[in-house]
């Protein structure tokens, strides 16, 4: 663990300077609360509705594909670092795997998941 | 060396970590504090327009460089304002969150060749090589700035903010994949991830001639990454008025705002590693310790004038654009630069 002290400390020292900076600032800053001044930013007009609404559910779509595509991802790195060992068994066993993904690729697209109106 | 550790009683070792230290947390930094004034400067180059140039030191404008001061002065004044329907503690945590990944994104980084000094042998990097982590520290750490923009968006509890911080989220996760995909394809040639082997395998020959496309893809999702125009969407201000920072003000702004930049010096220092030899130098094979700290930076700071370049040249996608793109043109784009270099390297055997 020895090794990993320098990036700890400099955590501490990411941490240290903002909370100090934004609290020394408030030694300094006036603070003259108006309600107007405190109620949400709505272009001037009075806020309506709840802003935490039902949004597109494509959001979510992407975040599923991602999720996949990201596992992915994780599977390669392995293959292609250890590439020369694994030889042909690994080609052949990683051709598999992208067959399959590429597939589902094609698949989601053919069905307009990837198509953001 | 040693005399500098002699001097302050410290042994060379942990002299060389607190420079090292120094070195990563102030550099970028300043580098980012400085970006804040060549954006406005540049965009004004750009624009044939002056720009900032009012602020001034005991009557010296500096061609405007105090504006750097006299903007962190303001906003250190600045009322804090937390809206009543905000979530609180959430919307201290934003700030805090945005920054943090920032500053520890260039750990790993190499930001110059590794030299000895009486008997010590000194690496340029705050981690040492063969850390475990290599190049996947900054990627992880890079993927985590997307709570900052989703914590300061949620925690808002505005309309605008919550629309810029679903955009971002969407955003970023779709890059992160033909991103990760592009670096890929550098570990497989180089058969290692520890950026100075990386550094190592551009010995005479920089990736960018043999992974130009995945340069590209690469280059292209650092720009919707760090959230820059053309990919602003998060923000967006001709649109949802300030997206995720609606709400904020005062240093809390200032605090995401600099993360943001810092943000760009790593994805410029990125880029460097990568694609463009790090520290090395052309036709210098052992470029010593000042010399490659010099060409990092030089290379670093080319890539942050570019960015900044980009933005006040190119006109603004829209975000359905962007997600056709990254999804249909980046990701396709990636996994062939992928599957070729494979290719080549099976052929090689």
């Amino acid at each position: 663990m020895r090794g990993y002290a320098p990036i700890l400390i400099l955590l501490l020292v990411a941490v240290a300077l903002p909370v100090v900076i934004l609290n020394l600032s408030r030694l300094l800053r006036p603070h003259w609360p108006t309600p107007t001044k405190y109620s949400t930013y709505e272009c001037g007009v009075v806020p309506v509705t709840e802003a935490r609404e039902k949004f597109s559910v494509r959001y979510y779509l992407v975040a599923v594909m991602f999720l996949v595509f990201d596992v992915e991802t994780v599977f390669l790195m392995p293959w292609a670092l250890q590439m020369k060992e694994l030889a042909l068994f690994g080609l052949i066993e990683m051709g598999i795997f992208l067959f399959l993904l590429l597939f589902g690729y094609g698949y989601i697209w053919s069905k307009g998941a990837l198509t953001w109106e | 060396m040693d005399t500098l550790s002699a001097l302050l009683h410290l042994s060379p070792e942990t002299f060389w970590m607190i420079v090292k230290i120094l070195v990563v947390f102030a550099g970028p930094l300043t580098i980012a504090a400085l970006l804040t004034w060549v954006e406005r400067r540049g965009s004004a180059m750009i624009q044939d327009r002056i720009g900032p140039n009012r602020a001034a030191i005991f009557g010296f404008r500096l061609i405007g460089l105090p504006q750097i001061a006299a903007d962190g002065i303001k906003a250190f004044l600045k009322e804090d304002l937390v809206p009543a329907e905000a979530n609180k503690v959430l919307f201290w945590l934003a700030p805090l969150l945005a920054f943090i990944p920032a500053v520890l994104g260039m750990a790993v980084i190499p930001f110059g060749q590794s030299f000895e000094s009486g008997g010590h042998t000194y690496h340029m990097s705050l981690l040492d090589p063969g850390n475990g982590m290599g190049m996947l520290f900054p990627m992880a750490i890079g993927a985590m700035a997307v709570y900052g923009v989703l914590v300061a968006a949620w925690s808002s509890n505005n309309k605008w903010s919550i629309l810029g911080g679903m955009r971002a989220s969407a955003q970023m996760v779709s890059d992160e994949l033909s991103m990760s995909l592009a670096v890929i394809a550098i570990f497989m040639t180089a058969g290692a991830y520890d950026p100075h082997d990386l550094i190592q395998a551009q010995y005479g020959l920089w990736n960018v001639v043999p992974h130009f496309l995945g340069f590209l893809v690469f280059f292209t999702c650092m720009f919707a990454e760090t959230n820059r125009l053309p990919f602003d969407f998060a923000e967006g201000e001709s649109e949802i008025v300030a997206g995720f920072l609606t709400e904020y003000g005062s240093m809390k702004f200032a605090l995401i705002y600099l993360s943001e930049y810092i943000h760009l010096v790593v994805a410029s220092a990125l880029i460097v590693t990568l694609y463009f030899g790090g520290w090395r130098v052309p036709f210098v094979a052992n470029p010593g310790p000042w010399l490659s700290v010099a060409s990092f930076l030089a290379k670093t700071l080319f890539f942050c004038w570019v960015f900044v370049w980009v933005r006040w040249t190119v006109p603004r996608f829209r975000y359905d654009q962007l997600m056709k793109m990254g999804w249909k043109v980046l990701l396709p784009l990636s996994l062939i630069n992928f599957l070729f270099h494979a290719f080549l390297m099976f052929r090689r055997g």
